[in-house]
């Protein structure tokens, strides 16, 4: 396997034009004789597939949620970065390029990041003509808050709903599209498998989640656009129903993963309170504008936090990091609250939590200005935990986010297989090894407004398409695959639930894989996690049968890709011997617990090749250079 | 806390559907009303029985999918609360509790609790968009809003498309969800060249899936997880009227 990652000749801020200049083109008359898929409705999939089908492209897309607008980019809260210097701060490209770079602890392309932010401009232009309603000023300009990793105020947001607004402006776009006939949309249909033909994705194989029917469909070219997998962890902040087996299925023919153990852990999270739990809710990062975070300074404090004093408070963002306080990155605050943790220092009734404390703020600013900034994230965290956050400090504690490993991509967003693309959060390339908030609205929109529309052009129009038909063996030999998968968790008639392995493999995941991880914890995962497997195999229960709507089956098959899925994170994690971002190797890192790359032996990209259910993957790198951004220490003191 | 609940279970669209009797023994005030379904749905596959089918995704109250009526309100006893938000503190021990899908013409039951609301998304794509082609728009701050509008704005694109307000409402109408859009796009310049086609396709669309009309009962806002105003569907109204009188070259381009 070849990672050739085809970045432009040429200065940084001249790559992309240069690229756009050079890219084929597919003349407007020819355009609708090409046909895409795109799985996935979210930022990147639905803003991808209206651009594509603008330019006059036939596009399907699909989805596994009763409508395209639900995608889980919809939860994103706190806002969208973008490069504009509308606060006269100091922003310009080079720097947010040049925050994200450092941010994602080097271990990102730099061609990539420098695209990202060259155009992250032109999507607030995008989203504001879409009718998308930002947070203004009296003078009817755009508002900026601020985000962690960053010394200037970048973010647009729409109160805490930034998520939500982008997406349903892109997803009004994708409905224009559909009802127009340009896009056929497909929602409550789950991908199950990819179709390659003499090496070149042609074609999916979908589930209609409602009558059971397997369906192929058969196209020149293939977009996933279908998140990450983090669920792996069981409790996360995802959606329920998100998961890896796009991707996964994607891996196993022939798309490389990239970094898989690369995974963020978001830091102000609500704790976990009991074992029913399904999930766990995000209090968005911009809520650290104007909140301090704080444990007590002696181990075993058990006074209600109204009772504990100032100078028995230990604000300990600020006090390890005083430039950045309590906006340090998301990996360095995540280990931070863990290591308080550890001390016995924790809060609440599992005193596993830190507290996120208003009062300052609400006495600086009044209590009605902290509610127009931040009243329903307050509102949220009151419905769940019952208390009021503008009388006692919020609890929160890190939990699984998001994922800056997935399928490998060079600088057009095409995977290892030939004409399988790779966009938002599914793709590894933009973040390394830890993301900055407001970073993935970003990254999902530059992907499908920006990108795709340019470099799909180029692969369309550099390649001929022989027409597939559906008996093609190929074919034939993918649909029947995918039935006999169906056909043998169908089978399964054991005594555990799917939902409480899952929760098992969550537990080995967050305390081998988590925060932290080692050596000898990373090889009792290997250990445990295809124990877990095989049990799932013979023990797991699947009621319902095949053919109607059966959501105990739509979730066994995420949760066996999720059993695969994290041994190959493990695997990863255990072969990267250094600390970088979201990834700490206990065995390297500072006195003081901060992560401790190893530039010499690790600046890469590690890509992972499926050889087989016999054999071990194989390990493929993509060096890293970084000729604008000089390797160096992160520090956020 | 000990429950009963009386759920509607109903193989698929052709088949009749009945309330069916489950104890819910042992629910703790923290769970959320879909991790005691969770619950009780796991307690189901261990006894081999079929679990309850109801639709959920993000659980945090934003992405609409959720959504049953509770005890003969839509999403349940709280206000502008999503099922999934909905804690089970709100109610207490001995507690008997119905649960059924939303009700209404244009959103057929698919199975249990489970109903299709793909007319929404044929509602947007019938004109609650503004067309703007990738790439050609100017500069973000060359379009002034006053803060008031946005704002207006914003709280109508709060909606997040559950369908509580159709399930509400005993014309099954969808004026709060179209209104909703309506109103976004009229507030802000952005969408004032389409406005009175946008308007016109929507209310033309609304009455073709088969949801009824509006006659101010008010149900629809009391449920609305998002508290989404009556206001505008006074505004959709006007819009509605508006569009009437303007130009008719306009309507036709």
């Amino acid at each position: 396997m070849e990672l050739n990652a085809k970045i432009p000749s040429g200065p940084i801020d001249q790559k992309w034009t240069k690229h756009k200049f050079d890219m084929k083109l597919v003349n407007p008359a020819n355009k609708r004789k090409y046909s895409v898929i795109m799985v996935g409705s979210g930022l990147a999939g639905a803003s991808g597939a209206a651009s594509l089908a603008e330019l006059g492209y036939n596009v399907k897309c699909f989805c596994y949620q009763d409508s395209p607008r639900r995608a889980h980019s919809i939860a994103a809260q706190g806002g969208i970065n973008a490069a504009k210097n509308y606060q006269n701060d100091g922003d310009s490209v080079f720097r947010l390029f040049y925050d994200t770079v450092k941010g994602g602890d080097f271990r990102s392309r730099e061609a990539n990041v420098h695209r990202l932010a060259e155009v992250s401009g032109n999507i607030i232009d995008q989203c504001v003509a879409q009718g998308v309603p930002f947070a203004r000023e009296y003078g009817g300009l755009l508002d900026n808050r601020s985000f962690g990793g960053a010394q200037v105020s970048r973010t647009f947001y729409a109160r805490g709903q930034t998520g939500q607004q982008l997406l349903l402006g892109a997803y009004q776009a994708l409905e224009k599209q559909i009802g127009l006939g340009q896009v056929e949309m497909y929602s409550r249909h789950e991908m199950l498998d990819v179709i390659v033909i003499d090496g070149m994705a042609r074609g999916i194989v979908v589930r209609d989640m409602v009558s059971g029917e397997l369906q192929v469909h058969m196209a020149d070219a293939v977009i996933l656009s279908t998140g990450g997998y983090g669920n792996v962890f069981f409790l996360a902040t995802y959606a329920k129903g998100a998961n890896g087996t796009a991707a996964w299925r994607a891996y196993k023919k022939g798309a490389a993963f990239a970094n898989p153990c690369f995974t963020q852990i978001h830091p102000t999270c609500i704790p976990v309170s009991g074992e029913y739990q399904s999930k766990l809710t995000l209090m968005s990062e911009s809520l650290r504008n104007d909140g301090r975070i704080w444990v007590p300074k002696a181990v075993g404090d058990k006074r209600a936090p109204g009772d504990i004093p100032e100078d028995e408070r230990d604000y300990y963002l600020e006090r390890i990091y005083p430039s950045f306080g309590n906006l340090a990155p998301r990996d360095v605050s995540s280990r931070a609250a863990k290591r308080v943790v550890d001390e016995g220092r924790g809060v609440g009734p599992t005193e596993v939590g830190v507290y996120l404390d208003f009062a300052d703020a609400i006495n600086r600013l009044g209590e009605d200005k902290i509610r127009e900034r931040y009243g329903n994230l307050f509102e949220m965290y009151e419905r769940i935990t019952d208390e009021n956050p503008y009388k006692v400090p919020m609890r929160i504690f890190p939990a699984t986010h998001y994922t800056m490993g997935g399928l490998w991509v060079d600088y057009n967003l095409e995977s290892t297989v030939p004409g399988l693309f790779v966009a938002g959060e599914a793709n590894f390339s933009d973040h390394g090894a830890n993301r900055l908030g407001a970073s993935a609205l970003m990254q999902g929109l530059a992907d499908g407004y920006f990108v795709l529309p340019y470099t799909m052009g180029n692969y369309l129009g550099s390649n001929k398409f022989e027409p597939v038909q559906e008996d093609h063996p190929e074919v034939i030999q993918v649909v029947t695959g995918v039935e006999e998968r169906i056909r043998s968790l169908l089978a399964l008639e054991g005594s555990r639930t799917v939902m409480d392995i899952h929760r098992e493999l969550g537990q080995i995941m967050w305390e081998y894989c988590g925060m932290a991880r080692n050596k000898e914890g990373l090889e009792t995962a290997l250990q445990k996690i295809p124990a877990l497997r095989e049990e799932f195999w013979e023990n797991a229960i699947v009621p319902g049968t095949f053919s109607e709507l059966n959501q105990s089956l739509e979730y066994a098959g995420r949760v066996a890709d999720f059993l695969e899925i994290g041994e190959l994170m493990c695997r990863d994690a255990l072969t990267r011997e250094e600390s970088c971002g979201a990834h700490l190797r206990e065995e390297h890192q500072s006195e003081e617990g901060e992560a401790v790359r190893d530039d010499e032996n690790f600046s890469h990209v590690a890509a992972w090749e499926y050889t087989g259910e016999d054999s071990e993957p194989k390990r493929h790198i993509e060096p890293l250079e970084f000729e604008y951004v000089a390797l160096a220490t992160r520090s956020y003191k | 806390m000990n429950l009963t609940l009386h759920v509607w279970r109903q193989k698929d669209a052709r088949t009749k559907g009945q309330f069916v009797k489950y104890g819910a023994p042992d629910i703790s005030d923290d769970m959320s009303f879909l991790e005691m379904l969770d619950v009780v749905n796991e307690r189901l596959v261990l006894e081999g029985e079929e679990p309850i089918a109801f639709d959920h995704d993000c659980r945090e109250g934003i992405c609409g999918t959720c959504g049953v009526v509770i005890n003969g309100r839509a999403h349940g006893p709280r206000d502008r609360t999503t099922v999934c938000q909905l804690h089970m503190r709100s109610f207490g021990d001995g507690d008997e509790i119905w649960i059924e899908p939303w009700r209404a013409k244009a959103f057929p039951v698919i199975k249990d609790l489970v109903v299709d609301r793909t007319a929404f998304d044929r509602l947007i794509a019938a004109g609650g968009f503004v067309s703007v082609r990738t790439g050609s728009p100017q500069d973000a701050n060359a379009i002034l809003i006053p803060k008031v509008d946005a704002d207006l704005a914003m709280d109508a694109a709060a909606c997040i498309g559950c369908g509580a307000c159709v399930a509400a409402c005993p014309n099954a109408s969808a004026m709060l969800f179209t209104s909703a859009k309506v109103s976004q796009l009229a507030l802000l310049p952005q969408g004032k060249p389409e406005r009175e086609m946008r308007v016109k396709k929507m209310i033309a669309r609304m009455d073709f899936e088969g949801f009824g009309n509006c006659t101010n009962h008010g149900e629809c806002t009391v449920v609305c997880p998002k508290a989404v105003s009556q206001e505008n569907i006074a505004r959709l109204n006007r819009e509605y009227l508006r569009s009437t009188v303007v130009a008719d070259r306009r309507l036709e381009a």
